[in-house]
């Protein structure tokens, strides 16, 4: 059952990824993005994380993105134009990705004892809520790192509010 | 008598509960747009649909039949794809979110749990996620019809939704830091243990809470007084104007269904959801077991229906904001005083606890 949601929400991911690169509309490229954000967040949750995938959707698919498809809405984007691509691209751009896909993998499987490993599916039986274990370790071991995110991001929406603002 | 496999007698009963609230819901919808009429009828001093069947009971019917006659009109210009799929998201979106509202007592058969879709550990965050893809239904729509107003009315609507959205989550932190769960069963349980009293709105002082709620929740709706995305003196009818026949009805029971949805979560997380204002001054046992299951759906029905009426009264008391209004409203006085709110109820909960 889990494997079957893992199989299908992964090839749902990887093709909503692949729809984004070759649409050519920007608004049809962003509703994949968000079909690859809401697959995401099924993999989270199928994983136990339940918190995460909530955080996902309503954070990513909810927010960022509906703001994506707003700016690309009031800029009236148009298609973009089909090109042949760059000869450098294809030339360092394949074999960068394959090499990076390859250091990657070699990665995850000789450090597989050092990472450990997790059963899909496994922690959705038991009704343990890991949201207060998320905000116990946010809040007393994390506690440094998270202040600093949270001013700044402070910064970054005084800087949009001076930006915004009308000039005098 | 064939024997099933627990996971057999689960699955078929989840369907015959989805199938059930389903019906349920889509009838209380049809229902709800007449009682709006005869309501908002009686109280601009004229009757409202009277003519079909007695009292217009039948005049949801006969609003389907001629939604469902009329031509299906679609502009040259629209984004095929697109326009289509955006009432199917609006309509989806609040129809999902009615799966984690608990709406009777704890009551299970062979394991599988009675009054309640799915019960979820995380389930108000699922609401608050539904609800924010539903923004795409309206967002999609309007730019998808190709047609000025429709984009104007969408983008009102996106970036109303987006901004009332915060308040709306933050109204809600209280509740949950109360009740120590986002599970929407457990939140219920927490305000049971002595009726009226125990409930958020009164034992638990969360009533700043529940005002915020109620008023961001109006918005996300885009009920009156904060319609402005369909105010028709200014945009003709918003997001849905290019929408006809059975398209427009898809957005017009999303709106329906929403507040519905929006009803539950408020009688839920403030008004102790099913369990009895009266606590234990009736026996649990009270008139055998079928009146013990009834009693709980009926105070639920009872509580939405008073939330139901409220947007109904709201809409025909109160003028529209303006657009400037309606920003400032939601971004300098409600966030800020959902804000206060969370800090007083989390330092009143340390002082105690």
């Amino acid at each position: 059952m889990q494997l079957a949601l893992f199989i299908i929400f992964g090839v749902l991911a990887v093709a909503g990824a692949l729809n984004l690169l070759l649409q050519r509309h920007p608004i049809n490229s962003a509703l994949s993005l968000v079909v690859v954000m809401m697959s995401l967040a099924v993999l989270y949750w199928s994983l136990g994380a339940e918190f995460l995938a909530a955080a996902q959707v309503i954070v990513y698919s909810g927010a960022i993105m509906v703001f994506f498809v707003f700016v690309i809405m009031l800029l009236n984007a148009g298609e973009e134009e089909r090109t042949t691509g760059s000869r450098a691209a294809y030339l360092v751009g394949f074999p960068g990705a394959a090499a990076i896909f390859c250091l990657l993998s070699f990665v995850f499987l000789s450090e597989r004892r050092a990472l450990g490993t997790t059963n899909i599916g496994g922690y959705l039986n038991h009704l343990t809520s890991n949201i207060s274990e998320i905000s116990t370790v946010l809040f007393t071991k994390l506690l440094l790192p998270f202040e600093v995110t949270s001013v700044l991001i402070l910064v970054a929406i005084l800087g949009a509010v001076v930006l915004a603002r009308k000039e005098q | 008598m064939i024997h099933l496999t627990p996971f057999q007698t689960f699955l078929l009963l989840s369907i015959l509960k989805v199938v059930v609230v389903l019906v349920i819901t889509l009838t209380s919808v049809a229902y709800t747009v007449l009682l709006e009429r005869k309501v908002l009828g009686r109280i601009q001093n004229r009757w409202g649909p009277s003519r079909t069947g007695p009292f217009g009971l039948m005049q949801p019917l006969a609003d389907g039949i001629k939604l469902f006659l009329k031509e299906d009109l679609m502009p040259i210009a629209a984004e095929r794809p697109l326009f289509l799929l955006a009432p199917i998201i609006a309509l989806t979106c609040a129809l999902i979110s009615i799966a984690v509202v608990p709406f009777g007592g704890m009551q299970t058969i062979k394991g599988v749990e009675m009054f309640n879709i799915a019960d979820l550990n995380i389930g108000l965050l699922v609401i608050l996620g539904i609800t924010s893809i539903g923004v795409y239904g309206i967002a999609l729509s309007g730019w998808a019809s190709n047609n000025k107003f429709a984009l104007l009315g969408s983008l009102r609507a996106t970036s109303q939704m987006i901004s009332y959205e915060l308040a709306l989550g933050l109204s809600l932190v209280g509740v949950v830091l109360r009740a120590q769960s986002l599970s929407l069963r457990d939140i219920v349980n927490s305000q049971g243990a002595h009726g009226l009293l125990s409930w958020n709105f009164f034992g638990g002082f969360q009533f700043v809470g529940f005002f915020i709620y109620i008023m961001a929740a109006y918005a996300e709706t885009n009920r009156a007084p904060f319609d402005l995305p369909e105010a028709e003196s200014e945009l003709v009818a918003g997001y849905h104007t290019e929408y006809s026949s059975m398209k427009f009805a898809m957005f017009f029971m999303a709106e329906y269904a929403n507040m519905i949805t929006v009803s539950c979560v408020a009688s839920l997380l403030f008004f102790g959801g099913a369990s009895s204002p009266l606590g234990h001054l009736l026996p649990a046992d009270f008139g055998g077991p079928i009146l013990t299951a009834i009693f709980p759906i009926l105070w639920f029905v009872l509580k939405v229906l008073g939330f139901l009426l409220l947007f109904i009264w709201v809409r025909g008391t109160l003028p529209r904001f303006r657009y400037d209004q309606l920003m400032s409203f939601g971004w300098k006085f409600l966030l800020p005083l959902a804000m206060l709110n969370i800090i007083v109820t989390s330092l009143i909960i340390a002082l105690r606890g």
